[in-house]
């Protein structure tokens, strides 16, 4: 029985491939304009008995045989649960999504909040900064982390926020401390959702977005607690769906 | 369609404007309505209305002008429409449902006003509304603050405008004030038609309202049966064609519609399959054409049982006596039941969320989505404690604040996906 887990996301799309309940491959690419090419190459090859999707690029498996798709609020949960049972706070910051979610004893969904009207605070953000400070990602992230001090950004509008740090780079502001204050406007924004449905042990922190060194460091000291992650954060709503088709079944 | 162009240019509308408002609303209602499976026979005749909305009900407003008699328009459902029917005019709900002249609207009023309130002077800047072109008299209300500051700004653009204030609290002095002001209204409306209210004619325009909302609330409980006989669309549609319709013709039609849920609900037949995940809408109210919410919740797996609305069961709720003696004694009826509405100017507003239960209960709803329009304070400051009181009593709720753009319809989407997939957990 191989199942397949795809996540379809604004940045990135993940797959999953579980063999009779192990994973045998997992793999993240960058999506495109076209979705539907990559997703069959992904698959090629992949001798699949059921796919479950999820993702902004979801529907694309709409009435497909042998294929579900399930909220990626709901793919998260199951996902996280999975990894982490004791789980009851999941932050997710991927592409372009922030969302909150709270979870009970049994791994079911509570209450969820997310970004609607706008993407400030979410991946996409970061990668736009990291550029205007002209950071690969990766090293914008371990910059920040290793920062003392940082210098506050008020924008929260991407557009306005880039010209915010050019503008205080222009003052002789510090790389470093603008990037750790890029990192704690984020950190804040997620923290506002969280407390909307409620800050409650243990929190696990998912999406590309927990890679990043600083934004893990400054939520924790945020929050007060330590925060749990998994090895590979980006993958884990891919691994919720799988998590969905063999609940659905065993029943 | 008849071609209707010469009555509207003699409205004063912009014609070309105005076709491509009915050409857009004529393409939703076609991809929202008529694509829906299992619509029970009887919704034809809601079908014609909406096809005539602009049209052949336009060309009845006109004729009955000129046969004398007035037409009002208003935008809540604080304005009896008892009161209208005593002196023989017409009630008419206005147009405030779409994002149209929204530029024109913004050139008036702060960005951040609400959808409705920027619709209205979008439909009337922009000259697509016949109904506010035929109305005599456009009856504003001092509900929230945006409606009651943005009426200084509207009387400016018509020489119709009659506003009436409202209470906001639950109190004798609150209920003393709608008195007075029903009464202001009475005798506006008396002057302006120059008919004079009697028993009679006022008894008798109580019976019409009464049984009109005797046929929305028979409408209502056949939706608590599973699998639902009606969609929630079609539901918020029957909700919404109460303001603009001739009442008896209208009151008609539903009882036929019910007559047939009922013989669907005998065979067990529905719009959805028996077990289809079922939701109450409540909140700010829903005009013509705002279809977004319901359509995104029936095509994501749910059905929606119940309008906690003024276009919904907030508006029709309660009958008005018809028990007195004297035009005073029916008056103090319109005022004891209008002044039940639990609308979320007034504060504290606690009747509401009991409402909310009761319904959600009546109707075997299995979750909330509380709708609140972006910049509504009123519906918006409540969710928070709606939303926390229900799921204290274990009702999911959902809360969505949106507007009546496009540009939310995935984020919304993915949030009512996941709230259904909550509900059947």
């Amino acid at each position: 029985m191989i199942n397949v887990g795809l996540d379809i996301g604004s940045r990135t799309i993940k797959l999953v491939v579980v063999k009779d309940h192990e994973m045998i491959h997992q793999e993240v690419v960058k999506n495109s304009f076209d979705n539907e090419q990559i997703t069959a190459n992904l698959l090629s090859g992949i001798p699949f008995d059921h796919l479950t999707a999820t993702g902004y690029g979801r529907h694309l498996f709409d009435d497909m045989p042998n294929c579900s798709i399930i909220s990626e609020i709901k793919a998260f949960a199951l996902g996280v649960h999975n990894i982490f049972p004791h789980c009851h706070t999941i932050l997710d910051i991927g592409g372009q999504d922030t969302k909150a979610i709270s979870l009970d004893d049994q791994g079911r969904m509570n209450k969820f909040v997310m970004n609607d009207k706008c993407a400030a605070g979410t991946g996409r953000f970061l990668e736009i900064m990291a550029n205007a400070l002209n950071y690969s990602l990766s090293d914008f992230g371990k910059a920040a982390f290793l920062a003392e001090k940082a210098e506050k950004i008020n924008n929260m509008c991407t557009v306005f926020a880039e010209s915010e740090v050019i503008s205080l780079l222009s003052k002789g502001a510090d790389r470093d401390r603008v990037a750790k204050g890029i990192h704690e406007s984020i950190v804040l924004r997620a923290v506002s959702q969280l407390q909307k449905v409620g800050l409650n042990d243990d929190i696990v922190f998912v999406g590309g977005v927990a890679y990043n060194p600083a934004v893990k460091k400054i939520l924790a000291e945020q929050c007060g607690r330590p925060i749990f992650s998994p090895a590979n954060p980006q993958i884990v709503g891919a691994l919720g769906c799988v998590k969905y088709a063999e609940k659905q079944m065993r029943n | 369609m008849s071609d209707y162009r010469e009555m509207w240019a003699g409205l004063g509308l912009d014609v070309k404007m105005h076709e491509a408002l009915l050409a857009g609303l004529g393409a939703g209602y076609q991809q929202i309505f008529l694509s829906q499976k299992n619509r029970p026979e009887a919704m034809q005749y809601f079908d014609f209305v909406m096809s005539e909305v602009h049209g052949l009900r336009i060309q009845e407003l006109l004729d009955a002008k000129a046969e004398g008699r007035i037409v009002v328009g208003s935008f809540c459902v604080f304005v009896p429409e008892e009161l209208i029917l005593a002196v023989d005019g017409i009630s008419v709900g206005l147009c405030t449902g779409a994002d149209f002249g929204v530029d024109l609207a913004e050139k008036i009023l702060p960005r951040n006003t609400c959808a409705l309130i920027k619709s209205a002077f979008g439909f009337n800047l922009s000259k697509v509304c016949p109904y506010m072109a035929s109305s005599d008299i456009i009856v504003g209300e001092n509900t929230c603050d945006g409606k009651k500051k943005s009426y200084e700004e509207f009387g400016k653009l018509v020489d119709n405008l009659y506003v009436m204030d409202l209470p906001q609290t639950k109190s004798m002095e609150g209920k003393a004030l709608l008195r007075a002001e029903y009464k202001r209204l009475m005798k506006a409306l008396e002057e302006k038609s120059g008919k004079k209210i009697t028993m009679e004619s006022l008894k008798k325009a109580i019976e019409i309202v009464n049984n009109k909302r005797k046929a929305v609330h028979r409408l209502a409980l056949l939706r608590a049966a599973d699998p639902s006989p009606l969609s929630g669309l079609d539901g918020l549609l029957i909700n919404q064609i109460f303001f603009y319709d001739n009442p008896l013709r209208f009151t008609d039609s539903v009882n036929k519609l019910c007559d047939e849920l009922e013989e669907r609900i005998a065979k067990k037949a529905g719009v959805f399959p028996q077990g289809t995940p079922r939701l109450l809408v409540s909140g700010c109210p829903m005009a013509v054409p705002n279809w977004k919410l319901p359509s995104i919740i029936e095509t994501s797996g749910a059905v929606i049982v119940g309008e906690e609305s003024c276009v919904g069961e907030r508006g029709t709720r309660n009958e008005t006596c018809t028990c007195g003696e004297s035009i005073e004694d029916l008056l103090e009826n319109i005022v004891e039941r209008y002044f039940n509405i639990d609308c979320a100017i007034f504060t504290p507003n606690p009747d509401r969320k009991n409402h909310i239960v009761e319904m959600a209960k009546k109707y075997k709803a299995d979750g909330v989505v509380h709708y609140a329009l972006q910049f509504c304070q009123p519906y918006d400051i409540e969710s928070h404690n709606v939303e926390k009181e229900l799921e204290s009593e274990g009702i999911p709720v959902l809360n969505l604040v949106t507007d009546y753009s496009g540009e939310d319809v995935g984020q919304l989407s993915t949030r009512i996906e996941a709230f259904i997939e909550r509900i059947k957990e």
